[in-house]
């Protein structure tokens, strides 16, 4: 998908609440990255956690850990990382399991990569039942399938926009932006938006909704 | 336990000690001592100069007797009653006094052990070399080799084999210069805490011969084998049987049996041999002083004294040598060292206790297909244990007997101790499925293979468990699950490039620590980096247009060349540089990629152009 931000978009104004609501209430959330090599999708998941909170267990499948890399510990930022790596679908939501269950951790990331039978809905409500019960936010990082059916209580789908422009050099990129788009929700009205750390404060903003309307855009940050 | 509490206890009086215990009754014997005493005390005046109007025949036996060499009348310790009796007054061990006799009762008891000390001179480079034969790269014994540690300016030799023994490299000079010297030197840096882990092992392993042992200095044992020599045959049969078998481990050791630590350390050292207590004298004098575990700046002193042997240092008068050097540490303090070579300065062998051992074991009337209902009794039971003695498991060992003779194990590690039932039973969770168990298993055992201290500790008023407690049982029970090295954190290393950055430790070994992020680095990193096609408009610039993964990539934005020089202290000469680049492609993707090698740098032909990382 290639497409910049448009110009016609309603700017971003003070009177809307730049952070959902419901996102403050750990849950089980899913990305599906627009293509599989992007990193866009493990820094939206982060940029939804605080790094006070404890440390990640981030495991990933065989295949995710050949094709799109492993975490670098130097450009994540300051988060604490355990690292699993594992071979088989029903590992990662094992792991993932057992780590929602510690209340240590500050969240579970876990990666699967391609249609697996055993990411089923049970699969998926048992891992949100058990992060909302612990409190702690589980994020499901799925490349190279098709968004089948699943529990996970938010569906976003990630890909990279052109970066913010540098504002020492003309010629390079800048902070990271993101088009994420809520295609399904339990909360809250889905949407489309271009999200980003802010400038300013560094937190993660949601700017620019897109295809809606005013209103839309109000009721689905609500 | 002190050490002095764990002294063999002999149950008959040493062999050939026939004198009988001084009565404190004995009249004659009481008068011997007070007239002695008196001696003693007038002799001490004397030497102080504090009674002048003495007569002039006094004072000169007093002179005499202050002069009177330390180790002249040599005491005969195991002789018969008669002679004890005939024992000269006045012996000179103290100015001017005689012993006592309480003292040489006790110095008595003291000389009736027997003290082995076990030296492994080659101990560090042997076990180099045994390591290395394991893995497949020992060297053949003709290459010297050396093993280094890091010196104040530059690595230090701390160890060589014979064939550099040979050509003259010894311990403590520098390794540039004896490559200078000799330049097919092999080194490699020494161990020194795995070679004192593997010389405590040892000494667990050498307790099958007595169970006193304990470590003496880094590379020696030393034992009391009072009491243990007979189980193997006398003392020769059982410095034999030491020595085979140390040889079968591939350790060159240097025994000597000799009645106090001090002579054996000293024999073990400079001429191995069996002493006997009416041999120790003769076998001691010729020795140099520096078996009198001295430090280098002593010994150094007494040779410029011109006392080199330790029979010169014993003819020395024991006033002034008390006077030089009593107030010194007992390294350098030559007196204390000589009274504890001759045995009047007890010196016992102070041996650490065994490690603990935790297991438990269910002998079942039926085997039984499935184990896994008998565990949590055997956790329960091996934790009861465990809290009793105030430890934690941190390896766990589960063993399964068939009835047919087979044994399944498995193992299960923890990151912290732990003495939680529970916890244990679910770390062998899932691992027991694939078992066969044939005609059933009749025996399970589990065992507490590596425990640590654990104390007792509070836990919070709300009954929470603690944060890190809960974190290293996760770790535990995925490192059990998937094996130890799956599970890992990041450890920083000193390096700038990326890929030395960090090492994936595996987490049960690893503690928390906080991973410093640095500006400009990507979110994620191929292993290896991915080589790709790059169209570029001036070589030493960015690429305009890139060919990964069968896509084509149109650079939209660069920034860059960071320049990563090769790490020449560690590379393969001839490793070139790298620049790399953040790119940002016409979709909004940004990579991070570099140029091997500059286009004349003289270092291979064109530079090729890898993708390393992808950015957030």
């Amino acid at each position: 998908m290639t497409w910049s931000p448009p110009a016609s978009c309603p700017a971003p104004s003070d009177a809307l609440p730049r952070r959902p609501a419901a996102l403050r209430q750990p849950t089980l959330s899913e990305i599906f990255p627009e293509t599989a090599v992007d990193a866009a999708a493990p820094a939206f998941a982060l940029a939804h956690l605080d790094p006070g909170d404890g440390p990640v267990l981030w495991i990933q499948d065989r295949l995710s850990l050949r094709e799109s890399g492993r975490p670098f510990p130097p450009g994540l930022g300051g988060y604490e990382l355990l690292h699993l790596q594992v071979s088989r679908a029903q590992d990662v939501l094992w792991a993932m399991e057992q780590g929602l269950g510690c209340p240590a951790l500050g969240a579970v990331i876990g990666e699967i990569w391609g249609t697996a039978p055993a990411v089923d809905f049970t699969a998926t409500k048992r891992l949100a039942l058990r992060s909302e019960a612990h409190g702690i936010p589980a994020w499901l990082i799925r490349r190279g399938t098709a968004p089948e059916l699943s529990a996970a209580r938010e569906r976003w789908r990630v890909a990279a926009l052109p970066a913010r422009p540098e504002p020492d050099d003309a010629r390079a990129p800048g902070a990271a932006l993101w088009s994420a788009e809520l295609f399904r929700t339990r909360f809250r009205a889905p949407g489309r938006w271009v999200a980003g750390h802010d400038p300013q404060s560094g937190n993660l903003a949601f700017d620019h909704a897109i295809d809606m309307d005013a209103a839309e855009a109000q009721r689905a940050m609500a | 336990m002190s050490g002095g509490d764990k002294l063999p206890v002999l149950a008959f009086p040493a062999p050939r000690t026939t004198e009988a215990r001084p009565r404190a009754a004995d009249p004659r014997r009481l008068a011997r001592a007070a007239e002695a005493l008196r001696a003693a005390t007038e002799a001490t005046s004397g030497a102080e100069g504090a009674s002048p109007v003495e007569p002039a025949a006094s004072k000169q036996k007093q002179e005499q007797e202050i002069f009177t060499p330390v180790g002249m009348p040599l005491p005969r310790w195991r002789a018969g009653p008669d002679a004890a009796g005939a024992r000269p007054r006045g012996t000179g061990y103290m100015t001017g006094g005689s012993t006592t006799p309480g003292e040489a009762d006790a110095a008595r008891g003291i000389m009736a052990r027997r003290i082995l000390s076990l030296h492994l001179p080659r101990f560090a480079i042997e076990r180099w070399q045994a390591h290395a034969a394991r893995c497949g790269r020992a060297l053949p014994d003709d290459v010297p080799l050396a093993l280094a540690i890091e010196g104040p300016h530059g690595p230090v030799i701390h160890a060589v084999n014979a064939a550099a023994e040979a050509l003259g490299i010894g311990p403590g000079a520098r390794v540039v210069d004896m490559r200078a010297l000799c330049p097919e030197l092999r080194t490699a840096f020494a161990e020194p805490r795995a070679d004192s882990a593997a010389l405590e092992r040892l000494m667990l392993w050498a307790r099958r011969w007595c169970p006193w042992t304990a470590i003496d200095g880094t590379d020696a044992l030393i034992m009391d084998i009072t009491g243990s020599e007979h189980l193997w045959g006398g003392e020769v049969a059982m410095r034999a049987e030491i020595e085979n078998r140390l040889a079968g481990l591939g350790l060159t050791a240097r025994t000597a049996i000799a009645p106090t630590r001090g002579a054996a350390w000293a024999l073990a050292r400079f001429a191995p041999a069996i002493c006997d207590p009416d041999a120790l004298f003769a076998r001691t004098d010729p020795l140099p002083v520096a078996a009198l575990r001295l430090d280098a700046a002593t010994v150094q002193l007494l040779d410029r004294l011109g006392l080199s042997t330790i029979g010169a240092l014993r003819a020395v008068p024991r006033l002034s040598l008390a006077r030089r050097f009593r107030a010194n540490a007992p390294e350098a303090d030559p007196l204390l060292r000589l009274d504890q070579l001759s045995g009047r300065t007890p010196e016992p062998v102070d041996s650490p206790d065994d490690p603990p051992r935790f297991a438990v074991q269910a002998r079942l009337a039926e085997p039984v297909i499935d184990p896994v209902p008998h565990l949590p009794v055997l956790a329960e039971e091996l934790c009861a244990g465990l809290v009793a003695a105030g430890f934690g498991a941190r390896r766990l060992g589960l063993a399964l007997y068939r009835t047919d003779g087979e044994v399944a194990q498995a193992q299960a590690a923890t990151s912290q101790p732990s003495r939680d039932p529970a916890h244990m039973v679910r770390l062998f969770e899932g691992r027991l499925d694939g078992l066969d168990p044939g005609f059933g298993f009749d025996l399970i055992t589990l065992a507490a293979l590596v425990a640590e201290a654990l104390p007792e500790r509070q836990r919070r008023l709300d009954g929470t468990a603690d944060d890190a407690e809960d974190l290293a049982r996760l770790i535990d029970r995925l490192s059990a699950r998937f094996g130890m090295g799956t599970l890992t954190r990041p450890l920083p290393m000193p390096s700038h490039l990326p890929e030395r950055q960090m090492l994936w430790c595996p987490a049960l070994h690893l503690p928390r620590r906080a991973f410093p992020p640095r500006p400009h680095r990507p979110l994620r990193l191929f292993e290896p980096p991915e080589e790709v096609r790059v169209l570029y408009a001036v070589p030493e610039g960015p690429p305009a247009q890139l060919l990964w993964r069968r896509q084509r990539l149109r650079v939209a934005r660069f920034a860059g060349p960071e320049r990563i020089a090769p790490e020449w202290w560690r590379d393969r000469p001839g490793t070139r540089l790298r620049d790399y680049f953040r790119i940002e492609d016409h979709t909004g993707r940004r990579f991070w990629l570099y140029r091997e090698g500059l286009l004349d740098d003289g270092r291979g032909a064109e530079p090729r152009w890898f993708l390393h990382g992808v950015f957030a």
